[in-house]
């Protein structure tokens, strides 16, 4: 076999790993599931009423405004779980036995990016059933939904490769369930709960700026057809430049690190 | 599928050195391994064996020396290497959250076995390590003893001809550590090298074929347990006696190393064996004196240090 079967293989070998995990372990998808929704429905239901006639319309409005944000937010938490399974393997002795192994060295990281992808997107298909369920109208026709596909898979794998990252430098679990947290935070700080040019201005260069606010532009745009003018494209740089530099990192950091 | 060569070492070192930051952890080490052969590395905590093993393993670099593994150069290739060895390090390196069988099933995938091939080797392992009522369950639910024989089981999926077992029975009950030593034991008869790491001294006279004693990154001693042993003067019977009278009368005729004039008592060199014990006695019965109390003293780790070293074998932090 070639090194590329190699790595093929051996990273299925590692996603069907993570599977299991997903299957063995639901309490934590299903709690990665529950603070959106938690979110989602403190916002609408006590938040919704002044920042919907805030923003020109009602409740309803503010759902439309508010669901693209959250399923950034969901992506966002979810990569802690990643984080966290990540620093599991590295603090216990299974990571030895990988690499002390004649297998494709980042098969285990891909393994976990893929587990965390399907694990996000059963999330996201979660939190996006409550939204319609509460009034999110989205008017987005087959090929949208498709890009809309596209933009989360993009984000959820840069985002996962983060927190790969992140789960390997960790010196330990509980700092890898804490490092991620700040990612939760960026769809506060940028166009995700309320519109940029309500806030004051140092705030709003950041949030204008920071890669998450192109992203849920993006999807708002797809979803409600807003105007997307050029925060595809800077939503899919951010993307590949996050993705690129978070595997290399990984993969560096992964190769030299000892556990324990 | 290869030739073997049975004269090759399978693991053969030559002046290997390790330091982290300011701390010499190997100082300099030769060895060399005999293939199908047990060979143990004896030291206390800190001593470098963990560190020995993980870069025999791949897992650190080594900052100078060469070293062979398994008949490949350690750094020009390092994946020769993974191939032909099997790590069971010192903390269970299993998937807690997996079944036995899946972890199993993870390493014959990982090996590439194939379906049938995979589960046939699977099955026999199960077999072997009496795991079929357990192979079903999370690994999570199972007895120290047995995560340790899972790990050890996930090792052999990949049939290595060489395995390295970092501590095998460090926190194991009496009863986990006899059947994992015999589980060694078949694994050689097998025609498996073994290269183990232990702080009991009994654990190596009981597996080895050699030994040599780490201390602080150094090989301060080498060869077979019987030549390690007859270096070591910690084994001997210690007699107690009632009255000043019998241990006078008892020193005059046995051949005492050490007599202690207020406790009563007498030390004879003894490696512990039926023979000499019944040679003491009758000896005693000899001369009519019986003595009041018999303790029989093995030689242990501390006595190993003392003997080549001068010193005990203190743990370091």
């Amino acid at each position: 076999m070639t090194t590329l079967a190699h790595t093929l293989t051996d990273s299925g070998t590692m996603f069907r790993r993570q599977l299991l995990h997903l299957r063995r372990y639901p309490s934590l998808t299903i709690m990665l599931i529950g603070l959106p929704v938690i979110f989602l429905l403190l916002f609408v239901y006590v938040f919704g009423g002044a920042v919907g006639a805030g923003l020109g319309g009602g409740r309803d409005a503010y759902v439309d405004y508010l669901t693209p944000g959250i399923l950034l937010f969901t992506v966002a938490g979810a990569v802690a779980g990643t984080a966290i399974s990540v620093a599991m393997d590295m603090t216990e002795g299974i990571v030895d036995r990988f690499r002390s192994m004649a297998i494709a060295r980042a098969s285990v990281l891909t393994g976990h990016v893929l587990g965390s992808m399907v694990q996000i997107f059963i999330a996201l298909f979660a939190v996006l059933g409550v939204a319609l369920l509460i009034g999110f109208r989205p008017t987005a026709t087959p090929l949208e939904w498709l890009a809309v596909a596209g933009v989360l898979t993009a984000t959820a794998f840069a985002l996962t490769w983060f927190a790969v990252a992140l789960g390997i430098v960790a010196d330990s679990v509980e700092t890898a369930s804490n490092t991620p947290m700040f990612l939760s935070l960026l769809p506060f700080l940028g166009s995700g709960f309320v519109p940029t040019e309500t806030m004051p201005s140092g705030l709003r260069v950041f949030a204008e700026y920071q890669p998450f606010t192109p992203i849920i532009e993006t999807l708002r745009g797809l979803l409600l057809g807003t105007g997307i003018g050029n925060s595809a494209v800077i939503a899919l740089a951010w993307c590949a430049v996050i993705s690129g530099l978070s595997y290399v990192w990984a993969k560096r950091k992964y190769n030299k690190r000892a556990a324990r | 599928m290869s030739t073997t060569v049975t004269t090759r070492p399978a693991v053969s070192v030559a002046g290997l050195r390790k330091t982290f930051g300011t701390k010499t952890v190997l100082d300099g080490i030769d060895l060399s391994v005999t293939e199908g052969t047990v060979f143990a590395l004896l030291g206390p905590n800190g001593a470098g064996k963990t560190t020995m093993v993980r870069i025999l393993a791949t897992l650190l670099e080594a900052d100078g020396g060469s070293v062979r593994v398994a008949g490949h150069d350690l750094v020009r290739d390092a994946e020769g290497v993974r191939a032909a060895i099997g790590l069971t390090g010192q903390f269970a390196a299993i998937d807690k959250l997996l079944t036995v069988r899946e972890n199993l099933r993870l390493m014959a995938d990982l090996n590439r076995l194939g379906r049938t091939e995979g589960k046939r080797r699977i099955d026999r392992l199960i077999e072997r390590f009496d795991l079929a009522e357990s192979a079903g369950k999370p690994v999570s639910l199972l007895s120290g003893g047995q995560q340790r024989r899972v790990d050890l089981a996930m090792t052999l999926v990949g049939d290595p001809r060489l395995i390295f077992l970092d501590e095998p029975t460090t926190g194991l009950d009496p009863r986990s550590r006899v059947e994992m030593w015999q589980i060694v034991r078949e694994l050689v008869a097998e025609g498996v090298t073994v290269f183990l790491t232990t702080q009991y001294l009994e654990e190596a006279d009981q597996l080895a074929d050699r030994i040599a004693v780490l201390d602080h990154g150094r090989i301060v001693a080498e060869g077979t347990p019987d030549e390690l042993k007859s270096r070591i003067p910690g084994g001997h019977l210690l007699l107690r006696f009632a009255e000043p009278g019998s241990l006078r009368t008892a020193a005059s005729v046995l051949n005492v190393t050490n007599r202690d004039d207020s406790a009563l008592t007498l030390q004879v060199p003894s490696d512990g064996d039926i023979a000499t014990l019944r040679a003491v006695l009758a000896t005693l019965d000899g001369v009519h004196v019986a003595p009041d109390h018999l303790t029989i003293h093995t030689p242990d780790l501390d006595d190993v240090f003392f003997a080549f070293t001068g010193k005990p074998a203190l743990e370091e932090s």
